[in-house]
């Protein structure tokens, strides 16, 4: 291993005249290069797709609009050959997890728990009907009786 | 007093130079007087004065529960808190009261800490400024120091004073924030993808992530299952040590904290480094690295071979890659994390009463701000089925490529790293808003997530000022598990740089008589 002089070698004022380079994103490292997937633009069924499995909801073109530019930053990791390599969990996968024994060693505080609860009915936490699926975006009317479960 | 170490107040307190509540009462006052930085969403001040008390009682019995006896802290807004309402910085939790504390907090207040308060940060901890929180964003104390005022004299006047106030880095803004201002000694962040030693690095203070699984996550309110870990944040390492020692060990209720038993220890002072090898990542040096983080960072380089360490040039291969797999994991745990939060059990509900999928959809619209629902709907697009191994696999095959990448430069001999923490020193808030959240902590996060990546330890230090007199820190990454090897070789390095202690100016400047002027000799240290 050599010497650290690759610090030395580098102009001292640093390879933008001792400016911070935080531009607007055209710096190299930043840069997105397109990777075997390209930038597609999101289509109408991912998106309602998305905002029906996250429960969230884009609110924007905008919002959109920062997904693909997400995604286009993700497709990067294609550029890495990862052949043979198995995904990594966890850092700690040589350890085994700690498991406790099966004892009761607190509990009984229902009131407290109670207090944090919006709409409760004796101690029971008022949910509501869950077999009517989220309206489309085509229509923003809330569907009214129940359509079935479709998940 | 308030100027100290928290070693020095701690013996201050023994000796009786000082009470915990006198303390209490004086960090309390110049937190109300620093309110304009905004580094506190909740100051819990009874609390705080009941604690004092007690520990008021012991020192008087001579009793003391250890060096963090009657000393104030702060503790990050999304580690619960027992009583005290914790929010995470979002409307989301916005009154949420915990029922429990979470591991580490508790283990403060078994010590004998003073709770000061919750601390601001960016929305559930999603962020690089400290900006993106409900309660309004974090101001860097040094936006008010002599040094960053002085420098700007050549500014013309008539613009206000007060516009282009600095960001504290993030996402543990508030806590970095309440330390650096004196209100408090130590204080809890948590660290991600650099959460704590960003800010650490922006307001000139220690900034320490343990090992993952060194510290308890239990009740730290989740991003990153595999990444998150309490950080600590104080004004020296010797501090820092302290607070490590107080929190390390296995937790029951963590079943990812390791099983090794956590021996109490002292930090040792080191001599002689010749014994070390330092290793500089080449891939480090950015185009976008700023001149005077580099020209530092030579310069601690130097530093450490002219006192006998071996300083060598090291490769980090897939440092390329590691924040583009860190973005692609993080969003996608998140994605998981912030699941939990659908307004039935506590937190926001929102005013829905058609289905449940509605109620939920609209809590979340109405709970989340831009940066969380943007993540959420990115991780939930790499986790897709068809996305799935292209993305969140491709990602966890690259994680082991950066985890192997730290270890055959450890394995080669090599003790600790050298790094940058940031690429330059805190920016104003009005030029860091110029660029959306992601693309900021894409840039900001560069050096840090690698080792949150790798659950290595890691340290930011702060060495000296930029040009503008504003902080620079520098960054020590360790061995897992090697917290109290490379705190010692963070405490030499403390030693040799001697960083500035901040002078405030208006409207801080009226804050001297609580900071006192005593003399360091007369408070002996007993090491």
């Amino acid at each position: 291993m050599e010497k650290f002089e690759l610090l030395h070698n580098v102009n001292e004022n640093g390879p933008r005249g001792g400016k911070c380079g935080h531009g607007s994103g055209g710096c190299w490292l930043f840069t997105c290069k397109i990777g075997p997937q390209g930038s597609r633009p999101i289509t109408v069924e991912v998106i309602e797709h998305l905002e029906r499995l996250a429960l969230v909801d884009f609110g924007s073109r905008k919002a959109v609009a920062q997904l693909e530019k997400a995604i286009a930053f993700a497709n990067r990791l294609h550029a890495v050959h990862t052949d043979g390599v198995e995904p990594m969990e966890s850092v700690l996968e040589d350890r085994c997890l700690y498991l406790r024994s099966d004892d009761v060693k607190e509990g009984n505080c229902v009131e407290k728990l109670l207090q944090n609860f919006h709409r409760v009915v004796e101690e029971y936490f008022v949910a509501l009907p869950g077999n009517i699926s989220l309206a489309k975006l085509e229509d923003k009317e809330p569907s009214q009786g129940h359509k079935g479960s479709n998940l | 007093m308030l100027g100290r170490t928290l070693r020095e107040v701690s013996a201050g307190l023994k000796q009786g130079h000082i009470t915990p509540t006198e303390l209490c009462q004086k960090c309390l006052s110049l937190i109300k007087k620093t309110k304009f930085l905004n580094a506190y969403i909740t100051v819990t001040e009874e609390v705080a004065l009941k604690q004092a008390e007690e520990s008021d009682k012991r020192y008087a019995k001579g009793q003391s529960l250890g060096d963090l006896d009657g000393i104030p802290v702060a503790v990050k807004d999304n580690f619960s808190t027992s009583g005290i309402e914790t929010t995470c910085a979002s409307n989301m939790l916005r009154g949420y009261v915990p029922p429990y504390n979470a591991t580490v907090v508790q283990k403060l207040l078994d010590q004998g800490a003073l709770l000061m308060g919750k601390t601001n940060l960016d929305e559930f901890a999603m962020g690089s400024g400290s900006t993106d929180g409900v309660f309004g964003p974090v101001k860097n104390p040094w936006s008010y120091s002599k040094q960053y005022r002085e420098k700007r004299k050549q500014k013309p006047q008539g613009e206000n004073e007060d516009s282009d106030w600095l960001i504290t880095g993030g996402s543990s803004g508030g806590s970095a924030a309440a330390v650096s201002a004196f209100t408090c000694f130590a204080a809890l962040g948590s660290d991600t993808g650099g959460s704590t030693r960003n800010p650490a690095a922006h307001c000139g203070l220690i900034g320490l992530k343990p090992s993952y699984g060194l510290v308890s996550r239990h009740g730290l309110i989740p991003l990153v299952n595999s990444m998150d870990v309490p950080g600590i944040l104080t004004r020296s390492v010797d501090d820092a040590a302290i607070v490590l020692a107080a929190l390390a060990g296995h937790d029951p209720k963590d079943s990812t904290t390791i099983q090794d038993p956590v021996k109490p220890w002292m930090l040792p002072s080191l001599n002689d480094v010749s014994k070390l090898c330092i290793g500089i990542p080449k891939e480090y040096l950015v185009p976008e690295l700023s001149g005077e983080v580099q020209s530092l960072w030579t310069k601690a380089a130097d530093l450490f071979e002219s006192e006998g360490a071996k300083v060598i040039e090291v490769s980090l291969p897939h440092t390329n890659y590691s924040i583009v797999c860190y973005h692609v994991l993080c969003t996608a745990e998140v994605a998981s994390n912030m699941a939990r939060f659908d307004g039935l059990e506590y937190g926001h509900r929102g005013d829905m009463d058609l289905s449940t999928e509605a109620l939920y959809a609209t809590t979340r619209r109405e709970g989340f701000n831009d940066v969380v629902r943007g993540r959420i709907l990115s991780g939930t697009f790499f986790l897709l089925k068809e996305n799935y191994e292209n993305y969140f696999l491709k990602a966890q095959k690259v994680r082991r490529l950066i985890v192997n990448d730290f270890a055959n430069v450890f394995n080669s001999g090599v003790d600790v790293l050298l790094t940058p923490t940031t690429l330059c020193e805190a920016m104003p808030s009005l030029e860091f808003i110029k660029e959306d959240n992601r693309t900021r902590s894409a840039q900001d996060d560069v050096f840090t997530q690698a080792a949150n990546m790798a659950g290595l330890p890691a340290i930011s230090v702060p060495v000296g000022l930029s040009s503008k007199g504003l902080p620079i820190g520098l960054q020590l990454i360790g061995r897992a598990f090697c917290d109290q090897q490379l705190l010692t070789i963070a405490k030499w390095f403390e030693k040799q740089v001697q960083f500035p202690i901040i002078q405030f100016q208006e409207p801080m400047g009226d804050c001297s008589e609580i900071l006192g002027n005593e003399k360091l000799a007369s408070v002996s240290l007993k090491q």
